[in-house]
């Protein structure tokens, strides 16, 4: 577009005959300033929309738009996922049984598993999701049932939680550690993955429990209180579990301090809420093996472990496991792709017609005859 | 403040002297109070009054929502942050105004007055003035209160007022006491005085008044004749007494005001209905989420409880819809913008601003700049349709000039003209040097003239011996030399001093005697008769008989009137005569037309007796003195005659023809006679004589009203219907069996309408014809026949009449007429009006209108006080209309456009975010960007918008005065505009909501952590919104300065930091509760796909906008587009390029059309209009206000050498002696106190006011050449412009080509007569 600036003359300037100016003036000119500003001839840029700009513009983006789209598609087509539904509605699924037994309050795990093949191998790191449908963990009154004051290893929080957190703030006349309906609905399946080898032996493939979680989120977000070295049970003695927990806070993860109480990283994914009632969370990261050059997850029969305590049933939900690969923009995600093509081709096809309107039927006399 | 209102009166009753008496009946006080709050008051008036607004309320109404903690769906702080914003910014804005109130009001009820109490005279405050009470005004004092006069320091009880502040009329006016009371004379006996008025209540009829005086037993009538209202000036008397009848409120002038009342623009009415409706669209909006609720907490909500158990009072899902739908209400609260209100105002204000700072907006001369007084009504001015002006102090300066003359058939005075003689224009004559007694202040350009007088010319002689004698001016010389007239009209002042300049000086007169002093010569004149003006005689005259005896009829008068009686001997001068005349009244002056005729001893005798005869008759006396005058003013000799210029102010022609092609309509209103009215109409233009015809309604009845409007209207129809019919003629194309139906039909007018009824376009259906006539019709009516025209069941007829013609003038009327009328095009028409107006008649007037501009810098400053903008030339309205209105309109337009469209993108979010989120009333943002959205991210490139956009140069919007036709149709904010502007918002909330969730409901980040959290989302959307409002207010700026490139890129740089620093850990760890989005931001804007996703929202959002706009542009481009493209390619290639020759050749043909016009105008003859009235004469002749003549007669005397002394005595010995008693009277002191009245009422008389032609005549020229400037810059590329010389050669050619497309204002412009054209530009 085209730069202008207007520069209006100065019109009534400084005449000699005029009063103000020529007079010894006694009395003070109430004529203000001859700035730029008050005037309100200011330097602008006067951009006009004009088929020498806005035509070039829709090409340009049309150019642009298509090459990233085929980009993007190509990219998220490269990336494997595998995703198996466990929920075990139908009569035949291997978690049928668990999941029409179940009750918060049964003390004995269910346990069930869930065979299926990989056709195509996965290379690099493979990640572990779980998934949940229906699940409304952006629900208002959910979203809002926390105390990041107490997640955070606040002591005073810890004794005494938000309000927020109603109706899981107490329980037995204790407070609850950690409060809030988000924390108490956290997610405690135990997903477990079996390299089913042809000649019939169950390879455990390594789970990685860590680096699942924002790094903030772990590391400055999520304190337990009183520092993550001391002995967890003594800190949270005088609280109480969440409703629907099994065990307390401080059990969660008793292999690795680093990973238990409000820093265990399973609890952390969970309490960032999804953002749709559809959702997938990472659970574990599959290394890849660095020795030698068979893939992460080779092609074959595998079997997932699922001790089923999670329900979903109720509310209609189902409960999903994923592997996928990944790349330098994630995860697949073919929607992206397609949008970008589609609207390269679009404004491309838009400028098409737009030039061929302004050809047409375009006003040619925007010269410099104007009717007034 | 809260005193119980008393019952209306039915009479009033006032004892003189008697405080304990009137006390009885509670009349008010003379304390004036305009202000609305007092300390106390103001929190809670203040509070209210706001409250009142449909928006506060509502906020107040979310705020007490927002504390139930089962339906708060956002912070507390989200509302109630802007809310005493909105409210504490109004609150200083209504207490500084009304400080302002306070203040003026206590400086006119502090005014000091002199009060007759107890028999001694005090000194009181205004305000404490009681009825009854008798006070003491002295000369050039304003009336306290409305008076009674009781007795006067003049003779007979007379004193004179000056009422320009009451009607805007400046000639003085004479009172007469009751002569029983004006012989009360001092203190004492008034103190004694104990009468009793019984009159009407108060009302607002300033020129009747009807009451009785009883006292000692006796009744006297009173009317008006008796009365000195409030508001009106003392003059040229010395002092006198009245008694207090009206006080305070119950004043004339004071009824008159009419009410204060809080002007809100167009805009602003239409931005509270369209506020309303979108609450309505919020309920709708909340109705549906509340049923979603509803059926999801049914459906999936109760089954979820699990994990997420109903709040403890919702028992069921319709409670919990029903708490939903509040929720939803103060969630989508944000699409009725609270920072709306305050932005405007802000906006408004530096609107007001730029207004103050405009410096060609600035007087130099009175040192005043215009001020925006209402800021609260700018955007108003780009819409108005109807400017009603004053006239007197408004279009003109009220300065009468003599111009020119014609004298024995030859035109004296052409020298002047605008371009031609700028040399000797400015050396205007000198006469001081052979003339002691001339007026410095005199100007008179034509060396010929003087040279006649010089030569000793007969006729010359004899037309300024006309000049001097035939008048009834009064003349005071307080010092040898030092002459005062006091006239009762202006031009009659201009006349006299006319001819004292040019040696026929008027040096006093007694009841039969006029002393002229004749190039250097004492001479002293018998009056034996002054055959006095009236309206209908249209003429005046004076018999005279000189020192050698002769006796002689002076007589000058409208030119109609006076050629009638001619002598046949005059054929020939009459004709040439008659040719000046009409190239006077072309050039608007005010003409008349100057004869003598010689009587002998026998005629005079013979009509004397005649007279006398007529004189003594009780029945028709009038009729008979006409037939008397008649008789007598026969066979005259022409003279020639006379050309008076009623100054206009400058540039008013040119104002009203911009504004007129504009489209705007202009009215006059005004309280002096319907000649002067009409000249004043020729003079700028408004009238012209190629008008088709001009209608005079001057009924006195209803029905001749009636009457004469049908006729007006019923010619309108005819005229447009004969010219469409020609039209039709022409073109052929449209439907010839139509056509030629009215062809051939033509004759019968009633056998046409039909047809053209059928007819398709071009004709519009004949209900709306009048309002498609827009010919060149005038309409002039007067007060009395404006009073029928205002009656309810024919204002629709007087309305559809005066807005079919071009021109409307209304003559004599009062100032609440002229509210009547304002408030009729008001409410009728539903158009924006605007009243102009300098005095305190014009007060009411400025109320009523949408818009009240006051003219500053004159005396009253009563306009100015209740108008909403303030300026000192008529001229500087085209300015403030088309350049600053028009900008406001457009700004306050597109701001409004924008501001409803990203709020509606902002907030419908929520709207589809609630489908997925069980209708929960989660917000999608961070509540932080909820609560700074509006107040910090995107209102200040808005408001850089809304303060300095421009879409044309301001220099454009004057050149092209089309370009303000959008605003009066409405067209850039209307609801069509506003359902656009939100279909836009709704767009883009769609795309900005379900692109990030196509996109992110899958994906994940390079490390494999999804990004389907809801923060993530929150980020993503909202710097998708920031980023697509951005580019949105990018595309909707038209003129980026340095400052909109700041805000807007700042805006965005805010974004980011303020989000990244809400998302820090330091915050964090000071408040973990406040601040639990703690890392998003990092996290979210670090990821390729989340850039990807803004990118494609952003591109998706603005694609079809652009393509929209483009198609507009490029298929259908309004002016302003044109204009502004015009100037881009101008500003390209900027070469004088070989077009210049042809420009000049155009000039050329459209200069000598625009001759060619001037040539055959000329039909009229321009009324002779004295502005005063009849009777003057009798004054003069009865010797009533005969006081000083003869004292300067005889100090005049004994200074001068004995041939002086001796003619004179002459004379003296011939004259009655009657003078000389009367100068015997007089004493000292009297003397002294005429010094005051020399020098304070010279600014009345004296015809050159304050300001000499040296210091204006710069300033003029400027303006002129500026103005025709930058039209020669765009109409005329010529090689002189490279230059940057502004030559005159330019500015000539130009105002032929501006003059040349400009049909119908191609009078605009005075004659230019092509020889000094040539040689001016030949010259160069």
């Amino acid at each position: 577009m085209m730069a202008s600036s207007y520069n209006a003359k100065d019109e009534n300037g400084h005449h000699p005959g005029s009063v103000d100016s020529s007079g010894p003036s006694a009395v003070k000119s109430k004529k203000s300033d001859n700035t730029d500003f008050k005037q309100q001839r200011l330097p602008a840029w006067q951009p006009i929309l004009t088929a020498g700009t806005v035509l070039p513009a829709f090409f340009m983006i049309g150019l642009i738009f298509i090459p990233i789209g085929i980009g993007l598609f190509v990219t998220s087509n490269n990336i494997k996922e595998f995703e198996i539904d466990y929920t075990g509605v139908d009569m035949s699924s291997p978690c049928f049984n668990c999941s029409q037994n179940y009750s918060w309050n049964s003390t004995s795990a269910c346990t069930c598993s869930v065979p299926f093949t990989l056709d195509q191998p996965f290379e690099s790191n493979v990640f572990m999701y779980y998934g949940l449908s229906n699940f409304y963990q952006n629900h208002r009154r959910y979203v809002k049932s926390r105390d990041d004051s107490q997640l955070n290893g606040d002591k005073s929080s810890l004794q005494k939680p938000s309000k927020e957190c109603e109706p899981y703030q107490t329980s037995d006349k204790k407070p609850i550690a950690p409060c809030g309906a988000i924390a108490n609905s956290l997610f405690n399946d135990t997903l477990e993955l079996f390299y089913i080898h042809p000649n019939g032996s169950r390879i455990a493939i390594h789970l990685g429990k860590t680096g699942i979680a924002w790094w903030t989120d772990k590391h400055v977000k999520f304190r337990n209180p009183g520092g993550n070295d001391n002995n967890l049970s003594v800190v949270f003695q005088n609280t109480s579990k969440p409703v629907n927990w099994r065990k307390h806070v401080y059990e969660l993860d008793p292999t690795d301090p680093e990973n238990n109480g409000f820093i265990n990283e399973d609890f952390i994914v969970w309490m960032r809420t999804a953002a749709l009632p559809t959702f997938r969370k990472l659970y574990r990261i599959i290394q890849k093996k660095k020795v030698n050059m068979t893939p992460t997850l080779p092609p074959g029969n595998y079997s997932l472990e699922v001790t089923y305590n999670y329900p979903v049933r109720s509310f209609d939900g189902r409960k999903r496991m994923i592997l996928s690969t990944i790349s330098w923009m994630g995860g697949k995600n073919p929607f992206l792709g397609i949008a970008y093509i589609t609207v390269g081709s679009a404004c491309f096809f838009l400028g098409v017609v737009l030039l061929i309107i302004h050809h047409k039927y375009g006003n040619r006399n925007n010269n410099t005859d104007i009717p007034n | 403040m809260f005193r119980k209102r008393p019952p209306p009166e039915e009479e009033r009753r006032v004892r003189a002297n008697d405080r304990e008496y009137n006390e009885k009946f509670q009349y008010a006080s003379n304390c004036i109070m305009t202000s609305k709050y007092n300390i106390i008051t103001f929190l809670p008036v203040n509070l209210f009054e706001q409250f009142q607004e449909v928006a506060n309320t509502y906020f107040l109404f979310l705020l007490i929502l927002q504390l139930i903690p089962q339906i708060s769906s956002l912070s507390w702080f989200t509302t109630i942050v802007p809310l005493v914003l909105v409210l504490s910014i109004t609150a200083v804005k209504d207490a500084t105004d009304d400080y302002f109130r306070h203040k003026s009001d206590n400086q006119v009820n502090n005014r000091q007055s002199q009060v007759l109490i107890s028999g001694i005279l005090q000194k009181e405050k205004w305000m404490n003035v009681r009825v009854g009470d008798i006070i003491k005004l002295e000369n050039n004092q304003f009336v306290a209160a409305d008076l009674l006069l009781l007795s006067s320091s003049e003779p007979h009880g007379l004193c004179y007022i000056e009422t320009a502040e009451l009607d805007g009329e400046t000639n003085m006016k004479v009172r007469q006491s009751l002569s029983v009371t004006s012989e009360l004379g001092d203190p004492n006996n008034l103190a004694q005085f104990d009468g009793e008025v019984v009159c009407e209540p108060p009302n607002n009829k300033l020129d009747r008044f009807c009451g009785t005086l009883y006292w000692k037993d006796c009744k006297y009538p009173l009317s008006n004749q008796n009365m000195l209202l409030r508001g009106c000036v003392l003059r040229n008397t010395e002092s006198c007494y009245g008694l207090v009848i009206f006080a305070g409120p119950d004043t004339k002038l004071m009824q008159n005001s009419g009410c204060t009342k809080f002007k809100r623009t167009s805009i602003d009415r239409l931005m509270n209905t369209l506020v309303l409706w979108i609450f309505g669209f919020l309920v709708c909006m909340g109705v549906i989420l509340a049923i979603g609720n509803a059926v999801w907490e049914k459906e999936v909500g109760s089954l979820f409880q699990s994990f997420l158990p109903w709040d403890p009072p919702v028992d069921n899902f319709l409670f919990s819809a029903f708490l939903s739908f509040w929720s939803y209400v103060i969630i989508l609260n944000t699409v009725v913008p609270i920072s709306l209100y305050v932005s405007v105002e802000v906006i408004r204000l530096g609107h007001s601003y730029f207004i103050n700072w405009d410096r060609r907006m600035f007087c130099s001369h009175s040192n005043t700049a215009a001020e925006a007084r209402t800021t609260t009504l700018n955007e108003e001015l780009g819409q108005v349709e109807y400017i009603f002006s004053d006239k007197t102090g408004t279009l003109t300066q009220n300065i009468m000039t003599f111009n020119k003359c014609s004298i024995n058939g030859h035109a004296y005075g052409e020298v002047i003209d605008i371009l031609g003689s700028q040399q000797k224009r400015s050396q205007p004559l000198d006469f001081s040097a052979w003339n002691p007694l001339a007026d410095r202040d005199f100007c008179f350009y034509d060396q010929s003239l003087l040279e006649a007088v010089m030569v000793g010319e007969p006729a010359v002689h004899e037309f300024f011996r006309v000049l001097s004698l035939c008048h009834t001016v009064m003349s005071e010389e307080k010092s040898e030399g030092e002459l005062l007239y006091k006239a009762q009209s202006p031009d009659e002042g201009a006349l006299v001093m006319a001819a004292r300049n040019f040696g026929f000086v008027f040096r006093s007169r007694t009841p039969g005697t006029v002393t002229t002093q004749e190039l250097g010569k004492e001479v002293t004149y018998t009056l034996l008769a002054i055959l006095d003006f009236n309206n209908i005689r249209k003429r005046m005259s004076v018999i005279v008989r000189n020192p050698v005896g002769r006796i002689r009829l002076y007589c000058k008068g409208a030119d109609t009137v006076l050629f009638e009686r001619l002598h046949s001997c005059n054929q020939e001068l009459t004709n040439i005569t008659s040719d000046h005349l009409n190239e006077y009244a072309v050039d608007g002056l005010r003409t008349l037309a100057v004869a003598y005729r010689d009587l002998s001893e026998e005629q005079w005798e013979e009509w004397a007796e005649h007279y006398r005869g007529a004189d003594k008759s009780t029945d028709c006396r009038e009729d008979r003195l006409a037939a008397a005058y008649e008789e007598i003013e026969q066979d005259m000799m022409l003279l020639g005659a006379t050309a008076i210029e009623d100054k206009l102010q400058e540039g008013v022609p040119e104002t009203i023809a911009i504004l007129s092609l504009a489209n705007i309509k202009i009215w006059v209103l005004t309280g002096d006679k319907q000649e002067t009215a009409v000249n004043i109409g020729y003079s700028c233009k408004m009238l012209t004589e190629d008008m088709t015809e001009i209608f005079i309604v001057n009924g006195h009845t209803v029905q001749s009203v009636r009457e004469e409007l049908r006729k007006a209207r019923e010619r309108m129809l005819e005229s447009a219907r004969t010219r469409d019919e020609g039209k039709e003629a022409e073109a052929q194309g449209w439907g010839g069996a139509c056509a030629l139906g009215n062809g051939f039909g033509g004759g019968g007018a009633a056998n046409c309408m039909p047809d053209e009824a059928k007819c398709p376009p071009p004709q519009a259906p004949p209900s709306s014809l009048l309002e498609s006539i827009n010919g060149e019709f005038a309409l002039i009516i007067s007060g009395h026949s404006l009073a029928h025209a205002l009656e309810a069941d024919m204002e629709r007829e007087f309305l559809e009449t005066a807005c079919a013609c071009r021109a409307v003038i209304c003559c004599r009327v009062t100032p609440l007429q002229k509210a009547l009328v304002v408030e009729l095009v008001k409410r009728r028409k539903k158009a924006v009006t605007l009243a102009i107006g300098d005095g305190a008649n014009d007060v009411s007037m400025i109320k009523t209108a949408h818009i009240g501009v006051g003219i500053s810098g004159q005396e009253g400053i009563q306009a100015v006080l209740s108008s909403d903008y303030s300026f000192s030339q008529f001229r500087f309205l085209q300015r403030l209309l088309l350049v600053h209105g028009r900008w406001s309109y457009l700004r306050m337009c597109r701001f409004l456009c924008y501001f409803f469209y990203k709020n509606f993108a902002f907030t419908m979010v929520h709207f589809w975010f609630g489908f997925f989120c069980g209708f929960s009333a989660q917000t999608v943002y961070d509540q932080y960007f909820i609560t700074l959205y509006n107040i910090v991210y995107t209102s200040l490139p808005v408001l850089a918008m809304g303060i300095f956009d421009q879409d044309v140069p301001e220099q454009r919007s004057l050149e092209y005065p089309k370009l303000y036709e959008p605003g009066q149709l409405n067209l850039l904010f209307n609801k069509r505009e506003f359902f656009i502007c939100i279909a836009q918002g709704i767009y883009t909330s769609v795309v900005l909501f379900f692109i990030p969730y196509g996109v992110l409901s899958h994906a994940t980040q390079s490390n494999g952590v999804p990004l389907a959290d809801y923060q993530t989302f929150a980020v993503t959307t909202a710097t998708a919104l920031v980023i697509v409002v951005s580019v949105q207010i990018a595309l909707d700026t038209g003129y980026w300065t340095a400052i909109n490139h700041f805000f807007i890129w700042g805006s965005l740089g805010t974004y980011f930091t303020i989000l990244f620093a809400m998302h820090s850990s330091i915050l964090f760890n000071i408040f973990p509760k406040q601040f639990h989005f703690l890392g998003s931001a990092h996290n979210t804007l670090g990821q390729p796909v989340v850039w990807l996703t803004i990118a494609l929202a952003t591109i998706i959002c603005i694609a079809p906008v652009l393509a929209f706009r483009f198609l507009k542009l490029d298929l259908k481009p309004q002016l302003s587009d044109t204009v502004r493209y015009t100037q881009l390619v101008r500003q390209k290639k900027r070469k004088p390029g070989g077009r210049a020759g042809h420009g000049v050749g155009g000039a050329g043909a459209a200069g000598g059309s625009a001759l060619g016009r001037l040539g055959r105008g000329g039909s009229r003859r321009s009324g002779y209009a004295f502005a005063h009235q009849e009777g003057f004469g009798e004054l003069i002749t009865s010797g009533k206000n005969m006081r000083l003549s003869s004292l300067a007669l005889a100090t005049f005397a004994s200074r001068h050498s004995s041939s002086w002394i001796d003619s004179l005595r002459k004379k003296k010995h011939a004259s009655s002696s009657g003078a000389q008693n009367t100068l015997t009277t007089e004493d000292g002191s009297n003397v002294s106190s005429q010094t005051t009245l020399v020098s304070n009422s010279s600014s009345v008389i004296g015809p050159q006011g304050t300001t000499p032609w040296e210091t204006r005549q710069p300033c003029n020229e400027t303006g002129l050449t500026c103005s025709l400037d930058d039209i020669s810059l765009n109409m005329v590329r010529c090689t002189e412009r490279e230059a940057g010389g502004c030559s005159a050669g330019t500015v000539q050619e130009t105002l032929f080509v501006w003059r040349g497309p400009g049909s119908r204002i191609s009078g605009t412009s005075s004659p230019v007569p092509p020889p000094i054209a040539e040689e001016t530009s030949s010259g160069d």
